[in-house]
C-alpha cells in the first residue's frame, strides 16, 4: 500500500524544469505549505539560473534584476535542489522523472519569436529579436552569432519591451554601455557599431503599444541618440480616445503624453537617432545584389474596432520604403515543445487547466504534470505576474494531492534522484557551485569596473568551476 | 495581456450544444459542469446563438416550458471575440454593454470562451505582478540604476 506523500518521511517530490521567475515562485509557494513537506528539484539545461532575468532583462536594467536576490533566499531552503547543465529530453526524460517524482512542473518559458510572415524575412541582415538580446546577454548558445553593426540604419519591429530594449542598447555609448552587465563579445561589437538610424516600428498607435512608460521615458534621456516622433503618428484617432478616456487610465495617458511631447522637441544632434513609428507594418524585406536587407517595405495602417472594442490594424493602399541594412523582428514570442509533453504548436503553449497539463485529445488533466509561466498562458505581463500564475498551478497541484492524484514514482528519495543526475549528466551544476560563479562573475566585473562580468560558454563555467569533461575511452 | 493568454490556461473547453436541445436538458449541462452559459452551434459548428443563465431565469418567469428548444430562448446576436483581442477593450465592451460570456472563434472555429470573471482574474493578477515586482525591486534593489 501507498502512503500519502507529503510529510517528513515521505516528502511529496517535485521536479520543476526551467528555473525563470515561474519556476522559483512555484518552488517558493510549495516550499512555504505548512503542514506538508516538500522536496523541489530544480533542471535547467543551462549552468545558470534564472532564465529571462538572467538572459532576457536589458543589461542596462540592473534593478530589475535584483528579484535574483529573493530566488536565492528560496534556493537556500535546504529541501530545494538545483541541477544546472541538465537538459530535459536529453539527459532526463519524462518517463524518467516518473520513477523518481511524485509531481512534475514544466516552466519553460518562451524560448523563440514568432514570425513576421513576409517575404524576405530570412535575408541576412534579418533577426529575431530574441536571438540579438541572448546574444548581448551571454546565453551560451548564441555568443558566436554575428550582427552586422556596420550597417547604419537599422529597424525593430515591435514596440514591446523588448523591442524598446533592443532600439536602446543599439543607442547606447560605449560609457553607457560600461555601467552595464552586458556580454563582452557585445560589449566589443557595440562599441564599434557605426549603427546611425534606427526605426521602432508599431503597427497599431501609441494607446496599443506595449512597452511601458519607464522604458518610453528612458528613451528620452540617452546620451548618444535623439529620440523622433512624429506629430501625426502620436496624434490620436477617435477610436482610440474614445478607449482612453474610458478606460480613465492614467498610467496609459501619460505615455501617449510622453510620446507626444517626443514629437515636440527638437533634435539635439546627437551621433545616433531613434525613430518611434506608429501605424506602419513590413510588408517586404528587399535584398541588395548580395543577398542582403537593404529596403523594408512599410503599409501605412489605420485602426478599426473588433466585435469587443479591440482596435486592430488595417492596410490601407499607402506604402512607403525605408533604407535599412539590419532588422529585428519582436512581434512576439511562443514557447517550445518538450519531449514527451502535449504543445498546442498554433499559441505554442502547453495547453492546461489552472496549470495542470491536459490530454490534446481528451482535454483532461495527465496526472501529475503541470506548467506554469510563459509556457503556460504565452508570453504577458512583468516579472511579478509569474507569481499569481505559478501560485494558481501550486493550488491545483495541491489540490490533487489531496485526492491521492499523483504519480508513483518507484524511486522517490532524493538520494536516487541524485544518482540518476550524475549518471546521465557528471558534469551537472549545483545552487552552490552556481554561487561560486555568481561570485567569480562580480569579481570579474569589479576589476574591470562593471556589475558584472558573466561567463558566456558553459566550457569556461564548468571550467571555472574546476569541473572537465570526463573523457571518452 | 491578450483573450488567447487567459484561454491557454482554461484548456480551450467549450460547451455547445444543438439548437432542437430542449430547455430542460441545457440547465442540466449548465448544472452538470457548474457553467453560466452554452453556445449554441448547428450541425455544421457554426456559431448560431449563446444560452446565458439570464435567459433561463427569464424563461422561469414566465413560465415557459422547458420541453422547448432552446433556439427558443438563446441569445441570436452574439458578440464574438478573437484570440488577439485586448484584455482591456473586452472588459470595457462586456461591461458596457452587460454581458458576461464572450465566445472565441479563431479562422471560423470556435476555441473557447472566457467569461467576466476570467478576465477579472487576468487583470487582478496583472495588478498584483506589477505590485510584486514593484515590491521586490525596493526591498532588495540596490542603488543601481
Amino acid at each position: 500500500m501507498t502512503t500519502q506523500p507529503g510529510t517528513a518521511e515521505h516528502p511529496l517530490r517535485v521536479a520543476i524544469i526551467g528555473s525563470g521567475p515561474a519556476a522559483f515562485y512555484a518552488a517558493e509557494h510549495l516550499l512555504k505549505q505548512p503542514d506538508l513537506t516538500v522536496t523541489v528539484d530544480m533542471f535547467d539545461r543551462l549552468p545558470t539560473p534564472f532564465g529571462l532575468v538572467r538572459g532576457g532583462v536589458a543589461p542596462d536594467h540592473q534593478k530589475i534584476k535584483t528579484v535574483t536576490k529573493a530566488f536565492d533566499g528560496i534556493a537556500a531552503n535546504p529541501r530545494f535542489r538545483f541541477f544546472g547543465n541538465v537538459e530535459f529530453g536529453l539527459h532526463v526524460t519524462l518517463d524518467d522523472l516518473r520513477q523518481y517524482y511524485h509531481q512534475i512542473l514544466y516552466a519553460t518559458g518562451a524560448q523563440t519569436d514568432r514570425r513576421m510572415g513576409i517575404p524576405g524575412e530570412d535575408l541576412t541582415g534579418s533577426h529575431p529579436a530574441t536571438e540579438f538580446v541572448a546574444w548581448y546577454n551571454g546565453h551560451p548558445d548564441y555568443r558566436g552569432h554575428v550582427f552586422d553593426l556596420s550597417q547604419e540604419r537599422a529597424a525593430v519591429v515591435g514596440v514591446g519591451n523588448v523591442a524598446i530594449d533592443v532600439a536602446r542598447i543599439l543607442c547606447r555609448t560605449p560609457e553607457e554601455l560600461l555601467k552595464t552587465d552586458i556580454a563582452e563579445h557585445a560589449f566589443e561589437a557595440l562599441r564599434h557599431s557605426r549603427i546611425k538610424e534606427v526605426y521602432l516600428l508599431g503597427r497599431r498607435g501609441p494607446v496599443q503599444a506595449a512597452f511601458t512608460n519607464p522604458e518610453v521615458k528612458e528613451v528620452g534621456e540617452m546620451a548618444g541618440a535623439d529620440v523622433l516622433v512624429r506629430a501625426d503618428e502620436v496624434q490620436l484617432d477617435p477610436l482610440s480616445e474614445a478607449a482612453l478616456a474610458a478606460s480613465d487610465d492614467r498610467t496609459l495617458r501619460k505615455k501617449v503624453e510622453i510620446l507626444q511631447g517626443y514629437a515636440l522637441r527638437k533634435p539635439d544632434g546627437k551621433d545616433r537617432r531613434l525613430h518611434i513609428r506608429f501605424l506602419v507594418s513590413p510588408v517586404e524585406l528587399i535584398s541588395d545584389a548580395q543577398g542582403r536587407v537593404a529596403r523594408m517595405k512599410l503599409v501605412r495602417n489605420v485602426l478599426v474596432a473588433s466585435d469587443t472594442g479591440s482596435l486592430n490594424a488595417k492596410a490601407t493602399d499607402q506604402f512607403e520604403e525605408l533604407e535599412v541594412g539590419l532588422v529585428f523582428r519582436s512581434v512576439g514570442y511562443r514557447g517550445v515543445a518538450l519531449a514527451g509533453v502535449p504543445f498546442h504548436e498554433r499559441w505554442g503553449v502547453i495547453l492546461n487547466d489552472k496549470g495542470r497539463v491536459l490530454d490534446p485529445d481528451s482535454k483532461q488533466p495527465l496526472a501529475g504534470q503541470y506548467t506554469a509561466g510563459w509556457i503556460k498562458r504565452g508570453p504577458s505581463g512583468v516579472i511579478g505576474t509569474n507569481k499569481p500564475d505559478s501560485v494558481e498551478t501550486v493550488m491545483a497541484m495541491l489540490e490533487d494531492l489531496a485526492k491521492g492524484q499523483v504519480l508513483a514514482p518507484s524511486q522517490p528519495e532524493a538520494a536516487a534522484a541524485e544518482a540518476l543526475v550524475r549518471a546521465r549528466q557528471p558534469l551537472s551544476v549545483s545552487y552552490a557551485e552556481w554561487k561560486r560563479l555568481d561570485e567569480l562573475e562580480l569579481q570579474r566585473g569589479q576589476t574591470a569596473g562593471r556589475p558584472r562580468l558573466k561567463f558566456t560558454s558553459v566550457p569556461d563555467m564548468l571550467s571555472a568551476l574546476g569541473k572537465t569533461p570526463v573523457p571518452t575511452p | 495581456m491578450k483573450v488567447q493568454n487567459i484561454l491557454a490556461t482554461k484548456g480551450s473547453k467549450v460547451h455547445t450544444v444543438l439548437p432542437d436541445l430542449p430547455i430542460r436538458e441545457a440547465t442540466a449541462l449548465m448544472v452538470q459542469h457548474n457553467i453560466g452559459a452554452l453556445v449554441i452551434v448547428d450541425a455544421a459548428g457554426a456559431l448560431v446563438g449563446i444560452l446565458s443563465e439570464r435567459d433561463i431565469v427569464r424563461a422561469v418567469a414566465r413560465n415557459q416550458d422547458v420541453g422547448e428548444p432552446v433556439s427558443r430562448l438563446m441569445t441570436r446576436t452574439v458578440i464574438a471575440g478573437s484570440l488577439q483581442d485586448d484584455l482591456s477593450a473586452v472588459m470595457r465592451t462586456m461591461t458596457e454593454k452587460r454581458f458576461r460570456h464572450l465566445p472565441v472563434v479563431d479562422h471560423g472555429q470556435l476555441v473557447g470562451m472566457v467569461s467576466i470573471g476570467d478576465l477579472v482574474k487576468a487583470q487582478l493578477a496583472q495588478y498584483q505582478g506589477e505590485i510584486e515586482t514593484l515590491v521586490t525591486q525596493i526591498t532588495q534593489g540596490g542603488s543601481q540604476p
